[in-house]
Formats: C-alpha cells, sequence, structure tokens
C-alpha cells in the first residue's frame, strides 16, 4: 500500500505519482506473440501522456466522452487515463455487444470519439454510425484487416500516438496543467449496466468514489505493488475495472492481459496471479474441468484424489481459518497439500492466490468450500456499480458461504421496514446519465442508495442477502417470509432439484420438493429399493424420509437465525411431477414461477394447510410433442420436525 | 470486393505444353495456363483429372516429359521441390503432411528450415549466432501463429487436434516460410461448413496480407467460385476451360464434363 496518496485525487494524478516513485516496476503485462511483454509506470504514464495530446489536438475536450470497446489490452487503458488526463469521461463497453446494444450509449452520451481494439470492434460502431451522428472519430488498435478502410472518420492508434508525442513535445506543459486542473469530485468513469428491463443506465461514477472503495478495499486486504492480478473479464463491467484499473492505481500492484479468450487458463497459470476476482459461474465452470479430469485419471489418482478430498471437506475451511482443528488431521491435511491440494492449485493457476473474491450472484456453498477446503481464501464480497463495488466484504478468518461479509470501512448500512438495503458509502455513484428520475428514485435526499435487494444483519454483524425485495414476503405475525433464500437452502442438497416455498400472508411455511431423480435414483439403487418411474419414486415413504431429513437439516440451521427462525417448514409433499417450463411452472430460465404454481396446485396447498395427510391430485401435463394427457396420483404430505434454538444448540 | 475491382501484376509462373504420363497412364497433355503475382488460382476438375499431378508438376516433386515450367521467367526442366522451396514455393497437401508427435510451435517452426543458416555445430552448441538466429525465427513464427489464430493451441501436439486445426496449422506451416507462391491441395477437404468459412476467411486474408499468390485445388465448387480470380478446370488430363468463375459457370464444356454427356 503506497502511503501519502493525499492530494492525488484523480487518476491521471496516481499514475503520474506512480511513475515518479515506483517508475521501474511492472504496471501491466501483455502475452504478445507469445511472450509475456511488460509495461513500467514510466512506460504507462508516457503512453497515457502522449495519447491524451494526441487525443486533444484530435479536439478531445473537458467533459468529453471517449467510447472505449474492447478486451482488456493495456493501450485501452492508457486510453482510459488519458481521457481522464483532459477531464473526459472513459465510457467502457462490451467487445462482446452486438452493434445494436452499443448505439443505446453512444447516442445517450452523445460520444465523439472511439477507441476500439480492432477490426470486430470497428465494423459494429461503422455499423451504427448512421444512428450516431456525433461520433466523428474512432482510433483502432490492431491494424489487421484495416486496410482497405477508407472511412474519414478511422485513425490508427499508432498515429494518434505519434501525433500525441509531436504535441507533447511542441507544448510540454499544456498537459500538466490539463492535470492539474482535475479534481476528485470530477466524473471519472461512466459504466452502462445492462438493465433486464428497458434502456441500460449510465452510472455515473467520481474520481473521489472509485479511489476511495479501491483504497478502502487495498488497506483491509493489505494490498501492495508486489500484487498480480489477472485481468481476463469484460473490462466494461466493473467488477473487472474496479481489480484492473482502480486498484492498480492506488496501490501500484500489475496487471496481466491474457493473449486471447482461449488461453486464459494457460496465460493464467503462467502468470500465477495472488489476487484474483471470480463470478461463480467461472468458479463452477473451472471445478467441472477439474472433475471431468479427475474421472479420466487413473485408479490410483482418483482414490488419493477422493479420500483427500473428503479430508478437506471436514478440516480445510478450519485450518485455512486458522480454527482448532485436530494433531492427525493437521498432518494428513499437509500430506494432502503434498500430494493434490498444491498441484491442484497449480493446476488452477492459483498456487500464489492471496486472496481470491467472489461476487455477481450467490454462489452454492459447496462450490464455495471446495476452493477453500483446498487452501484457496476466497471470499466472499457485496458491491455493485452504484456503489464502486465494495460494500462489504469478508475479513480473513470469517468467512462464510451464506453471509457476505461486515461492512467495509466508510460505509453505513440500514433497512427500511420492508427489509431493503440502503447504502450510503463516499463510493456512491453521482447519478444516472440523463436520467434524473431513476437517480431519484434510486438515491434519496439524504443520500441513501436503495439496492432493491432485501437482507439483515445477523449477531456477527455480517451482511446477509436474502433475496430482492419485490419477492419478499411476510408470515401471519409478521416475521420475514423470504421464499427463494429457503428454497436455495433446501436445493443445496443433491437430492433436492426444486422447491416451493408457500408462507406469504399465513402462519407457518410449507413447501413442495421436486426430488432429483438421478441422485435419489442412486441412492434408491444403493439401498435396494425398486421403483418403476419417477412418480412411484417420489411416493415413496423412504424417500419421503430422505426429503424430511433434508428439510429438518434447513429446520436447524434457521432456529440459529433468529430473524428467520419461524421461516422453518412445517410440512411439505413431494410433487409427482418434476416442475417444467412447458407446463408453465417454471420461466425459461428455470426460476420458479411461485404465483402460477400456487394457483394451480390450488387444492395441493390447502392441503398443507388444512392438516389432511393424502390428497388426490388429477394434472394436466403436456408432452413435448404438444399432446397433452392426464396424470393422477394420491400424494402424501408428511410434517417435519421444528426446532427451537435451544434444542440445536443442546444437539450440537 | 468485388474481383473486377482487384488488379494483378505479371505473370510469375507459366506452365507451357506440360504433358507427364505415368507408363501408359497420360495424367496430364498438353496443358497451358499461367498465374498472376497476387491471384488466387484454382484448379479444379472432376476426380482423376490431373489436379494434383499439376501441382505436384509446378512444385518439382514430378518431372514432366514435355513441356516446360516458367517461374518470374526462368525457365524450369528438372526442378527438385528443394529448388521449388527456394524459389518461394510453398504448399500443403491433400492428406495432412505434419509430424504428429510434435508441438504446433515445432511443426511451424520447421516452415522456417530454409531460412536458417547457422551450421550444424553452432546450433548443437547453442552458440550466439545460432541463439540470435532462433530468437528471430521464433518471432516470424508467432506473428503466423497470430495471423492464424491458434494462439490457445500452440504447446498442443498436433496429433491431439481436431482435423480443422491441422489444416490450419499446415497453412501455417508453408506461411511460415514466407512463400511468394502458395499451393493449397484441396484446404478445405473433409471440413464442415464452419471450418471451411474459416479456411476461406484465412485464404483470403493471406492473399490480402502479404499479396501471396494462391494457387489451389478445391472440390467445393461454392469455395471456388466464391475466392478464386481465375479457375483453369481440367478433365482427363486435358484443359477444357479457363477463365473467370463467371466465365467458367457459362462454358458448355466444363458443364458437360462435370454433369456428364449422353454419347
Amino acid at each position: 500500500m503506497s502511503k501519502n496518496l493525499s492530494g492525488l485525487d484523480t487518476f491521471p494524478k496516481l499514475l503520474l505519482h506512480h511513475a515518479r516513485v515506483r517508475g521501474g516496476l511492472p504496471a501491466m503485462r501483455e502475452k504478445d506473440l507469445g511472450i509475456w511483454q511488460t509495461w513500467t509506470w514510466r512506460q504507462f504514464a508516457d503512453e497515457a501522456r502522449a495519447l491524451a495530446c494526441g487525443l486533444a489536438s484530435a479536439g478531445f475536450k473537458r467533459g468529453d466522452h471517449l467510447a472505449i470497446v474492447g478486451d482488456n489490452r493495456p493501450r485501452l487503458y492508457a486510453a482510459m487515463c488519458a481521457a481522464q488526463c483532459l477531464g473526459g469521461i472513459p465510457v467502457p463497453m462490451y467487445q462482446d455487444a452486438v452493434a445494436a446494444e452499443m448505439a443505446f450509449p453512444i447516442q445517450n452520451a452523445e460520444i465523439a470519439f472511439a477507441v476500439a481494439e480492432d477490426q470486430e470492434q470497428v465494423d459494429k460502431l461503422l455499423e451504427i454510425l448512421p444512428q450516431c451522428a456525433a461520433l466523428k472519430r474512432i482510433f483502432y488498435d490492431d491494424a489487421r484487416g484495416m486496410r482497405h478502410y477508407a472511412q474519414p472518420q478511422l485513425t490508427a492508434y499508432d498515429k494518434l500516438l505519434a501525433a500525441g508525442r509531436e504535441a507533447l513535445q511542441r507544448a510540454p506543459a499544456f498537459l500538466e496543467t490539463e492535470i492539474a486542473k482535475g479534481s476528485g469530485a470530477d466524473t471519472a468513469a461512466m459504466f452502462f449496466t445492462s438493465g433486464t428491463t428497458g434502456n441500460p443506465k449510465g452510472v455515473v461514477l467520481t474520481h473521489h468514489a472509485l479511489i476511495d472503495r479501491a483504497t478502502a478495499a487495498a488497506e483491509m486486504e493489505g494490498l501492495s505493488d508486489r500484487d498480480v492480478v489477472f485481468a481476463y473479464m469484460p473490462p466494461a463491467w466493473i467488477g473487472q475495472n474496479i481489480f484492473s484499473y482502480a486498484q492498480p492505481f492506488v496501490t501500484g500492484y500489475c496487471i496481466c492481459c491474457p493473449e486471447s479468450a482461449e488461453t486464459v487458463m494457460t496465460d493464467m497459470r503462467e502468470i500465477g496471479p495472488t489476487y484474483y476476482f471470480a463470478t461463480p459461474r467461472v468458479l463452477e465452470a473451472l471445478l467441472t474441468q477439474v472433475s471431468i479430469r479427475m474421472e479420466d485419471a487413473g485408479a490410483l489418482k482418483r482414490s488419493m484424489y477422493k479420500y483427500f478430498m473428503a479430508l478437506a471437506q471436514r478440516v480445510g475451511g478450519a485450518i485455512l481459518d486458522g480454527k482448532r482443528a485436530g494433531f492427525a488431521d493437521r498432518l494428513l491435511y499437509m500430506l494432502g497439500d503434498l500430494c493434490v491440494y498444491g498441484p491442484l492449485r497449480n493446476a488452477l493457476g492459483m498456487s500464489r492466490v492471496r486472496v481470491a473474491y467472489t461476487a455477481g450472484e450467490a454462489i452454492g456453498p459447496d462450490l464455495f468450500r471446495f476452493y477453500r477446503s483446498i487452501g484457496i481464501n476466497l471470499k466472499q464480497l457485496y458491491g455493485s456499480t452504484e456503489t464502486s463495488v465494495f460494500v462489504c466484504i469478508q475479513p480473513n478468518g470469517q468467512v462464510r458461504a451464506d453471509t457476505v461479509g461486515p461492512a467495509v470501512k466508510g460505509v453505513e448500512l440500514k433497512f427500511t421496514s420492508q427489509r431493503e438495503l440502503l447504502i450510503r458509502s463516499p463510493g456512491l455513484f453521482k447519478e444516472y446519465y440523463k436520467n434524473p428520475q431513476a437517480t431519484i428514485a434510486a438515491k434519496d435526499a439524504e443520500g441513501w442508495f436503495h439496492t432493491g435487494d432485501a437482507g439483515y444483519v445477523d449477531q456477527d454483524g455480517h451482511l446477509r442477502i436474502i433475496d430482492r425485495v419485490k419477492d419478499v414476503g411476510k408470515l401471519a405475525d409478521a416475521t420475514l417470509f423470504a421464499p427463494k433464500y429457503l428454497e436455495n437452502k433446501l436445493k443445496f442438497f443433491p437430492f433436492v432439484n426444486e422447491a416451493v416455498m408457500f408462507g406469504d400472508g399465513r402462519d407457518r411455511v410449507c413447501a413442495f420438493v421436486n426430488i432429483d431423480a438421478e441422485a435419489v435414483g442412486n441412492w434408491a439403487e444403493k439401498k435396494n429399493l425398486s421403483y418403476s418411474g419417477y412418480t412411484d419414486l417420489a411416493s415413496r415413504d423412504e424417500v419421503y424420509a430422505l426429503v424430511r431429513e433434508c428439510i429438518e437439516k434447513v429446520n436447524a440451521d434457521l432456529a440459529l437465525e433468529p430473524e428467520l427462525a419461524s421461516s422453518q417448514v412445517h410440512r411439505f409433499l413431494i410433487l409427482h411431477k418434476l416442475l417444467d417450463a412447458d407446463d408453465g411452472e417454471l420461466t425459461r430460465t428455470r426460476k420458479v414461477r411461485r404465483g402460477a404454481i400456487a394457483e394451480k396446485y390450488r387444492e395441493l396447498v390447502a392441503a398443507l394447510y388444512d392438516g389432511r395427510d393424502s390428497v388426490h391430485i388429477e394434472a394436466q401435463v403436456k408432452y413435448e410433442d404438444g399432446r397433452s394427457g392426464m396424470l393422477s396420483a394420491d400424494l402424501k404430505l408428511r410434517d417435519a420436525k421444528t426446532f427451537s434454538a435451544a434444542q440445536v444448540k443442546k444437539a450440537a | 470486393m468485388s474481383a473486377a475491382a482487384r488488379t494483378f501484376g505479371e505473370v510469375i509462373l507459366s506452365v507451357e505444353g506440360v504433358s507427364l504420363s505415368f507408363g501408359g497412364v497420360k495424367a496430364l497433355q498438353g496443358v497451358s495456363f499461367d498465374v498472376r503475382e497476387h491471384e488466387v488460382r484454382a484448379i479444379i476438375g472432376p476426380n482423376g483429372a490431373g489436379k494434383s499431378s499439376m501441382l505436384n508438376v509446378i512444385n518439382g516433386v514430378y518431372h514432366p516429359q514435355q513441356g516446360t515450367i516458367r517461374l518470374r521467367g526462368r525457365e524450369f526442366h528438372d526442378m527438385d521441390s528443394h529448388e521449388a522451396a527456394e524459389m518461394g514455393i510453398a504448399r500443403t497437401f491433400q492428406n495432412i503432411a505434419l509430424f504428429k508427435g510434435m508441438s504446433v510451435l515445432d511443426n511451424i517452426m520447421t516452415g522456417r528450415n530454409l531460412k536458417m543458416h547457422c551450421n550444424f555445430l553452432q546450433q548443437a552448441l547453442w552458440l550466439g549466432p545460432a541463439k540470435r538466429e532462433e530468437a528471430a525465427h521464433r518471432r516470424a513464427v508467432e506473428e503466423v501463429i497470430d495471423f492464424m489464430e491458434i494462439q490457445h493451441i500452440r504447446k498442443t501436439p498436433v496429433g491431439k487436434l481436431a482435423y480443422g486445426l491441422q489444416k490450419r496449422v499446415e497453412l501455417a506451416r508453408a506461411l511460415a516460410a514466407e512463400p511468394t507462391l502458395l499451393l493449397l491441395d484441396e484446404p478445405m477437404a473433409g471440413m464442415n461448413l464452419e471450418e471451411k468459412q474459416d479456411m476461406c476467411r484465412f485464404v483470403l486474408d493471406v492473399n490480402d496480407h502479404f499479396g501471396t499468390t494462391i494457387v489451389l485445388i478445391e472440390h467445393d465448387m461454392g469455395v471456388v467460385m466464391d475466392i478464386s480470380d481465375r479457375v483453369v478446370v481440367l478433365d482427363y488430363g486435358k484443359k477444357i476451360g479457363d477463365g473467370t468463375p463467371d466465365e467458367i459457370r457459362a462454358n458448355q464444356a466444363v458443364i458437360d464434363a462435370y454433369l456428364g454427356v449422353a454419347h
């Protein structure tokens, strides 16, 4: 962590600072022609300065927006900084967006200048040119395939750079003044949020917001200029940008850009980052690759892997957290580290990882524990574009699968009566660009940002996100009912494929369960339980007992959470068929349509609450070829044990 | 870009009255045609028409009994394939001819063989000049790898790659020799539609970016008509047509050869 950053309130000022104090250290690496090429902080600063002068002589002025379209490339990051040197605002855009999606941000911000990575991005910009009258200059980095392009808007990056170097030599003072004019309250960058409904919104973030949050998180983790980060996610996503732009500018650490999207795995192994960020989806894909490769390994390796992974599941997390573990287990874990965990971390490119974060969506506890158990310090964080990412981070030693950690220094959390999480932090966005209505709706007069997420802070001070506010209801006694949270908890058991929780406005929670045909089928096979099909399997008493065990484990967990203790599942039934999107029970993205299900199976829901222990059902099913048929079954309803906190603690 | 807008240089290769026979089999009979600089020239024809033989004659693998091959004005009668390579001719093969056990990188490196000047001793002892030369060649190879977009398989043994990728590696090896004339023997054979489109793009890119003259044999008529500037049609070892794709499409002799005629 570099000290004495006071007065350095913008990114260009920070860049010049690093060029002075650690000019010879690497700022960026990029694999080019098979070799890692290094840019030192001095080179990076030189490039950004020359580029800024080039942009200025092309007519780029204070307050202008500069679209930046491409992957993680040092030159594109230099362009970001160049725009900021002149008091301009870089607008990173997703490199895999189709042309039509690029039109809105460019029109919205009246963008006149763009820097594009290569021919592919230039083609997209040229395609939307007729709709974007303001766009008058496009600078491209990779000249491949550009020889026959004669459009007057196009200029090569190299030419811009050369022009800039000349201008810089002619008037060296110009840029110094421009940089000095900047202040922390200026807009540093604008990120367009994807927006599931309507047009995307441009989130305006100031230098101060980004620098403050980047610094707070860096101080917490003790990041320094010896850290190395691998930049492989879209730079237009704040989640990548904060790690590959804002934080290196604060700490002076080095960013590494892979050669291409296909080489990410090998490149990461070569670099060995110390600070790593991934979405649950990426982590899951990596784990799947490991599992598949283990399936193909020889019998000896497979059994070693199995044995040591079971050990890691048991004690790995505790050892990583520095908690108590038996002496024999510790010894065995060390052996496992030598034979399995170490090589595995190496294969994943995570041998040197000190701090790893995951965020973006809820992560399954098994997946999360897998990485922690093999000694990778994976932690969760909570944040969004509007908050300059860092709101909550799990501190070392206090990592749990079901929370996102306590608030980072400087952040205040508050909840509305609907349990919506409100945030006040120096990292909050200034506004949605040209969208005052949305700004007012999201950020109130006292400066609280309304997240739309429902949650609460547990007894340890950790934030727990339970659901989107619009999905959260109340039980009859006015305690919280968060169906998705409960369903997820139950779904983490491999035997449970899908669950639907009822309870809004009722005195207790009851559930529909879909069993996982494969997992339960395997289990039945091992128990010598014969069955004729899904419906038969789902109706077996043994299966009911199995599901009841899962539910009771969930209940025991819930009993320990005062906020959710009354959400324990009292009764359940196992549906005779799998919920299906074709029957209107799931959305196409496989989300439960709770309302439609409650309506369709009114009879079953009523039975759950009136105490019958069996109910006859006839349901219409649609086959894949479009025909429909009737399915009738007698469904059993069973109670599940509920607990008080005292009971659970005693049992433990 | 339309074919009409393209301009070509002078004739760099001319084949005049070439005849080649294997015992009683007349593979080529008095075939003449020319290739201009920077153009994409296709040789097509039904099975057994003599296409590969023609390519082998240009390449110096076969020596014709009659006729001459003129490359940049120089006449050749008994050129061998080593000389052909030194003259700037590189080729790919109908059935891939790569070293299966070697990595993609090493395979492409073999394409630089003729350009290496250090002697055996220097290379064996890894002396300064050999080191510098290796680095320079490695750079050239990496540029080809970048151009062909095969960075992700750089270190993979060729035998493990899918067929379409092996074809791409073979083209990369030919490119590493920095040829002025590139002979492609059925570059798209056995590929699926997507691989074919990729390969077409690479062939056109090579032609455009390096200005390489390309002579290719191909069975896929769609491909030939799309990417060639001029087409030669052979049938039973004789030339039955020569011209732009449009002219070939309208040529009755060619239509007859492909569809057959009632005798």
